[in-house]
């Protein structure tokens, strides 16, 4: 790549008139204004993202070992709010509901992904069509999509239950009016709306991989489902560990869905930390505890994220 | 209608060749997917797709149907798939009920204004980013990229306490600021640059362009395709956003739909039809501009999601 500093540097070796000092002089100010050029380019954008993305993330570190409601002056807490933590039940319930979430929507989500593109993924007229209608409900709006499935949900009248009881299930599950059922109601509705964004990405995965290998393991005899465990899955690895992650974090910042579907309830049955942040933090005013809480969210996706990341390492040698 | 049968195939092997254009011949040639043969499996295949893509938008199809009955009739036992009477007057009492209008003007009014200067900050920035060599330059990409695996929830306190201190809560000012100079834009702008030759500026330059010549009138008409998903996908998600408007906008007048929707439901949980006529009115431009732009979409998605 040649770029501003550098191509002054070389015109200066090929002058060999001009005095080794000269050059030096020059090529120094060529590298400042290569600087003054590319930070031009970048400031309008990185004054915005360091005033409102990189010091609030530096701040909520400083901010979770202190003492700060809206109304005293901050103190330094020490690690008081993560002692506290310990004690409080709600945030026990939260990582739990959390943790059942994550548990649920990640493979759910990721086996019905991976279906759809190997269904989708045939030379077909009309093809195209499927795969933007099932991606559609990925891009509506999150407030129509989770009014729709409540009433959907409706444990006496609603057509899902209603269809349970067609097929025979007499006691339906009373989903969002009921403790144990309200989470999985969530993940079902979660699974529906995101599972076409990552059929595109799997998508994307199987149109990477080159048809020889499955010409190569036709001619070893190789039947549909050896071809399946053998060329594809191997072939999918990066996309799938870049979906387990994307997964995996966007499931432990599960926060609006749950806020319009159910606000938690009943009860705290489907409490999530997201929401245990802004209850505590803005709706309080308890700066120092929520943002501890935020702390352990990050450092719980940062090591699942790094932990997938050695395993997918693990894997590839 | 045109637009969605024209084959995805080739635009997701656009993204990926353009993700990583040294592999384009073997992307070309693995384009393939697999060829259905007998007539009779290309019934049966075209039968389970059909029965799948009802299943997927059942929800649509109810809220639709719902949005034209009397609230009696929306959660009758068995299903009324179709309405035994159209009610059409939901779709002219919802804007009397709550102010919609207002709300879709402040929505559509933040995604522009937001889609607007992350597009232009964002691809001025990736120019910055992928064209020219400075020192720290790298180290400066490195902490836009650890921002995006932060969790937002992570440092809404923070941005919630500045906002309150210089009074720009319940202000769009606060979800702008927030909102559109984030990282997301730069790196799949940079992601699409590093693609585009480095002999291209170069001639430029030799031509006499400066860098702020060449970013305007080379990089940025080469790049069109990228600019339209990240335009598409911003806009999208401001369009869609409930945290930010739930957290920041506390005055009526303010309201994105969003907002506005949901706290229609809360005032009138039985008014079930004229609640999916607001539900169908506040998906309609989504749809529209899904329509008309879906390529560029699933674009994006397959090229900031394959990091070449």
């Amino acid at each position: 790549m040649t770029t501003t500093a550098e191509r002054p540097a070389r015109g200066g070796s090929v002058g060999k008139g001009a005095p080794a000092r000269n050059g030096a002089t020059q090529s120094k100010r060529m590298r400042r204004k290569a600087i003054l050029v590319g930070w031009s380019f970048i400031l309008p954008n990185f004054v915005g993202f360091a005033l409102f993305t990189l010091i609030p993330v530096i701040a909520a570190l400083v901010l979770a070992f202190m003492n700060w409601d809206s109304y005293n002056a901050p103190t330094w807490a020490g690690v008081g709010n993560f002692t506290r933590m310990l004690g409080d039940e709600n945030f026990w319930i939260a990582l739990q509901n959390t943790f059942l979430y994550a548990l649920g929507h990640v493979p759910l989500t990721l086996a019905i992904a991976l279906g759809l593109a190997l269904l989708l993924n045939q030379k077909l007229r009309g093809i195209a069509f499927f795969r933007v209608a099932i991606f559609f409900p990925y891009i509506t709006s999150l407030v129509a999509v989770a009014i729709v499935w409540n009433m959907l949900f409706n444990p006496t009248t609603g057509p899902v239950n209603q269809f349970l009881h067609l097929i025979g299930i007499a006691d339906a599950p009373g989903w969002t009016a009921s403790t144990t059922w309200a989470l999985p109601a969530v993940i079902i509705t979660s699974v529906w709306r995101d599972m076409g964004y990552y059929m595109v990405l799997y998508l994307a995965g199987l149109q990477a991989i080159p048809q020889e290998y499955y010409e190569a393991a036709e001619m070893d005899g190789a039947g549909r489902w050896h071809k399946f465990w053998n060329v594809t899955v191997p072939c999918l690895r990066p996309t799938t560990f870049f979906v387990l992650v994307m997964l995996s974090v966007s499931s432990f910042k599960v926060f609006d869905l749950i806020i319009v579907m159910t606000q938690g309830g009943p009860g705290r049955a489907t409490t999530v930390l997201s929401q245990l942040i802004y209850q505590d933090g803005i709706v309080q005013g308890q700066f120092g505890y929520s943002s501890a809480i935020s702390l352990v969210l990050f450092l719980i996706v940062l090591v699942i994220t790094v932990f997938q990341f050695k395993l997918q390492q693990r894997r590839e040698r | 209608m045109s637009t969605l049968t024209s084959d995805l195939t080739q635009e997701l092997d656009a993204a990926a060749a353009g993700a990583a254009p040294t592999r384009r011949g073997r992307a070309s040639r693995g384009r393939g997917g697999r060829q259905v043969r007998s007539r009779f499996g290309r019934a049966g295949l075209y039968t389970v797709l059909i029965v799948l893509l009802v299943v997927v938008l059942i929800p649509f199809i109810w809220m639709l149907s719902s949005s034209f009955k009397h609230d009696n009739q929306v959660l009758s036992v068995p299903v009324q798939w179709w309405p035994s009477e159209f009610v059409w007057s939901n779709y002219s009492d919802i804007w009397k009920q709550i102010p919609l209008a207002g709300y879709l003007g402040n929505s559509a009014f933040l995604s522009v204004v937001i889609t607007l200067l992350q597009v232009l900050t964002g691809s001025f920035a990736a120019y910055g980013f992928s064209k020219i060599r400075f020192p720290g330059r790298d180290a400066l990409f490195l902490a836009y990229i650890a921002t995006i695996a932060v969790p937002w929830q992570a440092y809404m306190i923070p941005q919630y306490i500045m906002m309150q201190k210089v009074g720009l809560t319940n202000t769009f000012w606060s979800l702008i600021l927030l909102q559109a100079f984030g990282a997301f834009g730069v790196f799949l702008m940079r992601q699409y640059y590093t693609t585009i030759p480095d002999e291209l500026s170069e001639a430029a330059r030799i031509d006499g362009l400066n860098d702020y010549g060449i970013w305007a009138r080379i990089i940025l008409p080469l790049s069109k395709p990228a600019l339209a998903s990240l335009a598409l996908l911003t806009f999208v998600n401001t369009w869609n956003d409930y945290m930010g408007p739930f957290i920041y906008l506390s005055s009526n007048n303010l309201w994105t739909v969003q907002i506005g929707l949901r706290s229609f439901i809360g005032q009138y949980s039985a008014q079930y039809a004229l609640i999916m006529a607001g539900s169908v009115v506040s998906i309609i431009p989504i749809l529209l501009i899904f329509l008309l732009g879906q390529r560029y979409f699933i674009q994006g998605i397959a090229t900031s999601g394959m990091k070449g």
